[in-house]
């Protein structure tokens, strides 16, 4: 494609990740923050399109947006939440010492980034991030690991049912 | 027979008199003690008398330690010197035990005196026998811890209980120098085999021996009662008289003089440690004899005494007349012991009353006791024909001969104003306590014949005792030890006639000026002299002031700065500074998730930084 | 490829930060949790750009790890919050300070 449009579709999905990251993070309520999270999902996906990973693009939307986030809203919903905010903080300093911290992790992060020799971009293929691209990894050098991550899925559905029980005295 | 029997049967009395004393009849028990050491005695006497054993006779028992080259082998030895002691041990020993039969026939804790009793004669035998210095020094040992137990007998009374621990720490000081010296013997000499020693030690550098045997005199002058270390002394006399007599007259503070002689290879060859061990003696025989006079209870009088007399025997071991001063330990064996029975008799008699202001006019009514008692006064005061006349006559003499007109001359001189003050101050008891007017009205009764027996006998030793070493009688005790020193007879410069005159012609004028300055019980008030004499020469305020004084604000001290602030504080500050860091890190813990999570994140920022630094 | 990698990766790194941000300033339990999301996301970013960078098949391999991971500790953490904050009139984590030293 056209390097114009990749800028022009590279900017609104930056545009959208950063409008919905400061969602998340700033919303008042909780309802807020889960559909900012859902912009951030998109555009990210929209990101790992242009990325060259389509199949990962397509997870993200279907775990993520599909699943995750509807977990979150159904349990907003089910506790009521209210923001809980309402009293002051009882740790005094907290926020002071958390943009300190954050604003000095950023500059790390940069500075270890501005160390990293650029290389050229490699060239690829057709079928790369594609799903049989991944699924073939996934299936052959990385079965291990795959077989293992079902394996902590069946405990976490476990453990879900174990904790959601209602505790009987 | 078998050597060790004669320490096997006391140690066998001990123990019978010791587990089962309480379930025999109170007689028996004396009898059983008695007996043990009537055995030893026996065997003392056959194993002294056996013509065909070697001499000397090395009884091995088992090798002690092993430990590279140093090899310390436990046995017993028997020849001329450890002849000596082990019949006066035994027969003395002896005597004194059947005289305690009639004296704690009272007391219900006998069986445990007789017990001790064995023990201790058990226990100087292993001394006197020990073929090591080291078996020796384990004699050493238990002789004090006797010494300890039987002086605090009655422990129910504090200065009995406070005079037994005085001589042990006394006793332990002087053991502090014996150990020293001993390990340098070992280091210089490798070995503390007596055989060995005596091999070795013309090979030992002189300013090591010089120390190795001042350590060693240190430790006698601790068990011997000899300046500085005399004045546990004194007050043993808490214990009952007939341990006086025997542990602190006769054997164990003869121990000192014994060790002397048996080490006599290393003491000949340290010129400045005989100097000091003569000047010692001398000073000590002079200094006892005046605090003598002044003492009101009879038995501390016989203590000086006692004291004062060792030290005649240590003036001759100094000079290297050591036979004399082993002939003069048995015969003041003999005749102290008499004097301390006696004062046994007549406490016996008072009820107790040792004070010779309470007593007097006891006479007519003890006339035995009164007997005995002047028996052994004259054999202390040293006149002839009694036994002390001889040996203490020989001592002077042999001072004088060896003087050559050195600063020995002084020593002499000491000696012979000792031997005056002696004859005074035991004429000033004999006419206290036995003199009119009497100054009680009690009417005492004469001792029981179990305890007059061994005074019977005692007064024969004391009177003919002196043929042991008299030259009529061709002196069969000194000749012997002669030839074991391997001395070469010094009197073959035959000793000037006025000299051994000197000796009776003193003690008689002591028995006069006694006499004459305490007829009729006189107590004399000899003033700020008196004042000096009973503080013991000052000696006395100045070791409670310095030593005791001192120690006791060490003690304090410790008690107080050291434990409390120091050491307590010391460990609860540990656990003080324990508890104080939990708590500060507890602060950590605020519960808060958000406050955990910034730590992660300084925490990984830190190590990003690091990581970007390096 | 007209926009350079490390663009990615500076927008990845700030979406990071808004989530550490989120996790550190934020008092309701699911706002803490959705940040921690966004961060997570924030990281799978990462790895798809480097994937693309290289030419390598692991980066995204990752991601579907990751995601997978993710899914699992969303079921677990949420049952825990319904669990703990079901019987508190409260959502503020600041309450849940029953391990404080």
């Amino acid at each position: 494609m056209s390097a114009l449009i990749e800028i022009i579709i590279f900017s609104a999905a930056a545009a959208g990740a950063l409008a919905g990251g400061v969602g998340v993070v700033a919303s008042a309520q909780p309802v807020r923050s889960a559909l900012s999270l859902l912009l951030v999902l998109g555009s990210l996906a929209v990101m790992y399109l242009l990325l060259a990973a389509p199949f990962v693009a397509t997870l993200q939307v279907i775990i993520y947006a599909g699943a995750i986030v509807v977990l979150f809203l159904f349990v907003i919903m089910l506790l009521h939440a209210r923001s809980g905010e309402e009293r002051p903080s009882k740790l005094r300093g907290q926020r002071v010492a958390a943009f300190v911290l954050s604003a000095a992790f950023y500059a790390a992060i940069l500075a270890v980034l501005r160390t990293v020799r650029s290389a050229p971009v490699s060239t690829i293929g057709s079928e790369f991030g594609s799903a049989q691209f991944v699924g073939g990894a996934l299936f052959t050098t990385y079965v291990l690991p795959f077989e293992l991550a079902s394996m902590v899925l069946i405990v976490g559905i476990i453990a879900a049912v174990v904790i959601g029980r209602p505790f009987v005295r | 027979m078998p050597l060790v029997l004669i320490i096997a049967f006391p140690l066998l009395g001990w123990l019978l008199n010791g587990l089962l004393g309480g379930y025999l009849p109170r007689r028996m028990v004396g009898v059983v003690g008695s007996a043990a050491v009537g055995f030893s005695f026996l065997i003392a006497l056959n194993a002294v008398q056996q013509p065909e054993r070697a001499e000397p006779w090395v009884v091995p028992l088992y090798t002690w330690i092993a430990a590279g080259d140093f090899v310390v082998r436990a046995g017993l030895l028997l020849d001329r010197l450890s002849s000596t002691m082990i019949l006066v041990v035994t027969g003395v020993g002896f005597l004194i035990h059947v005289y305690s039969i009639g004296y704690m026939a009272e007391d219900p804790a006998a069986p445990r005196y007789f017990s001790y009793l064995n023990l201790f004669v058990a226990s100087m035998l292993l001394l006197v026998l020990g073929d090591s210095l080291l078996v020796l020094f384990v004699g050493w040992e238990l002789v004090g811890l006797c010494s300890y137990l039987l002086i605090g007998f009655w422990f129910e009374r504090d200065r009995a209980a406070s005079a037994g621990r005085k001589a042990f720490v006394v006793n332990r000081i002087g053991d502090a120098g014996f150990l020293l010296g001993m390990i340098l013997l070992a280091v210089t000499a490798g070995t503390l085999d007596i055989g060995r020693i005596g091999e070795r030690a013309a090979s030992i550098a002189p300013p090591a021996l010089t120390a190795i045997t001042l350590l060693l005199f240190i430790g006698a002058t601790g068990k011997s009662a000899q300046l500085p270390l005399y004045t546990w002394l004194p007050d043993a006399m808490e214990g009952p008289t007939p341990v006086s007599a025997l542990i602190h007259a006769a054997t164990m503070v003869t121990a000192g003089v014994y060790m002397i002689a048996r080490l006599h290879p290393l003491f000949m060859r340290a010129e400045l440690t005989q100097m000091v061990v003569a000047a010692v003696g001398a000073a000590t025989a002079f200094f006892a004899a005046t605090i003598a006079l002044v003492q009101w209870d009879l038995k501390r009088v016989l203590a000086y005494s006692t004291i004062s007399q060792l030290g005649y025997m240590f003036l001759a071991m100094g000079v290297a007349a050591m036979p004399a001063g082993m002939f003069h330990l048995t015969t003041h064996a003999f005749f102290k012991a008499l004097l301390f029975l006696a004062a046994g008799s007549v406490m016996h008699a008072m009820h107790g009353a040792i004070d010779m202001r309470r007593l007097g006019g006891l006479g007519r009514p003890l006339r035995f006791t009164m007997w005995s008692f002047l028996i052994g006064a004259l054999a202390l005061a040293g006149v002839p024909p009694f036994a002390g006349f001889f040996s203490k006559d020989l001592i002077l003499e042999q001072a004088f001969l060896r003087a050559d007109g050195g600063a020995v001359l002084l020593l002499w001189m000491a000696g012979v104003l000792t031997s005056l003050v002696t004859a005074v101050y035991i004429t000033r008891a004999a006419i206290m306590t036995f003199a009119p007017p009497s100054a009680h009205h009690v009417a005492p009764h004469e001792a029981p014949p179990s305890m007059w027996w061994p005074m019977a006998a005692l007064a024969v030793l004391s009177i003919g005792g002196g043929a042991l070493g008299a030259q009529s009688a061709g002196r069969p005790m000194v000749q012997g030890l002669q030839e074991f020193f391997g001395l070469t007879a010094h009197e073959g410069a035959a000793a000037p006639l006025w000299l051994a005159l000197l000796t009776p012609a003193v003690a008689l004028l002591g028995i006069a000026v006694g006499y004459f300055a305490y007829r009729g019980r006189r107590q004399i008030n000899l003033g700020r002299v008196g004042t000096f004499l009973e503080l013991e020469w000052y000696l006395e305020p100045l070791y409670d002031r310095v030593i005791a004084g001192n120690a006791k604000r060490v003690g304090h001290m410790l008690a107080t700065t050291v434990e409390l602030r120091v050491i307590d504080g010391a460990v609860n500050g540990i656990g003080l500074a324990a508890a104080r860091a939990g708590a500060s890190l507890r602060r950590l813990q605020t519960g808060y998730v958000r406050n955990y999570a910034a730590a992660i994140l300084a925490g990984t920022v830190l190590l990003i930084g690091w990581w970007l630094l390096r | 490829m007209s926009v350079p990698i490390p663009y990615y990766l500076a927008l990845s790194a700030l979406l990071f930060t808004m989530g550490v941000v989120g996790v550190l300033v934020r008092r309701n339990a699911l706002v803490i949790f959705m940040s921690i999301e966004l961060m997570l996301n924030s990281v799978n970013l990462t790895f798809v750009a480097f994937a693309r960078q290289f030419g390598t098949v692991e980066g995204q391999v990752m991601v579907f790890f990751v995601m997978v991971i993710a899914a699992v500790e969303v079921v677990v953490g949420l049952s825990i919050i319904i669990a703990i904050f079901r019987t508190r009139d409260t959502m503020d984590i600041d309450d849940v300070d029953l391990l404080r030293g």
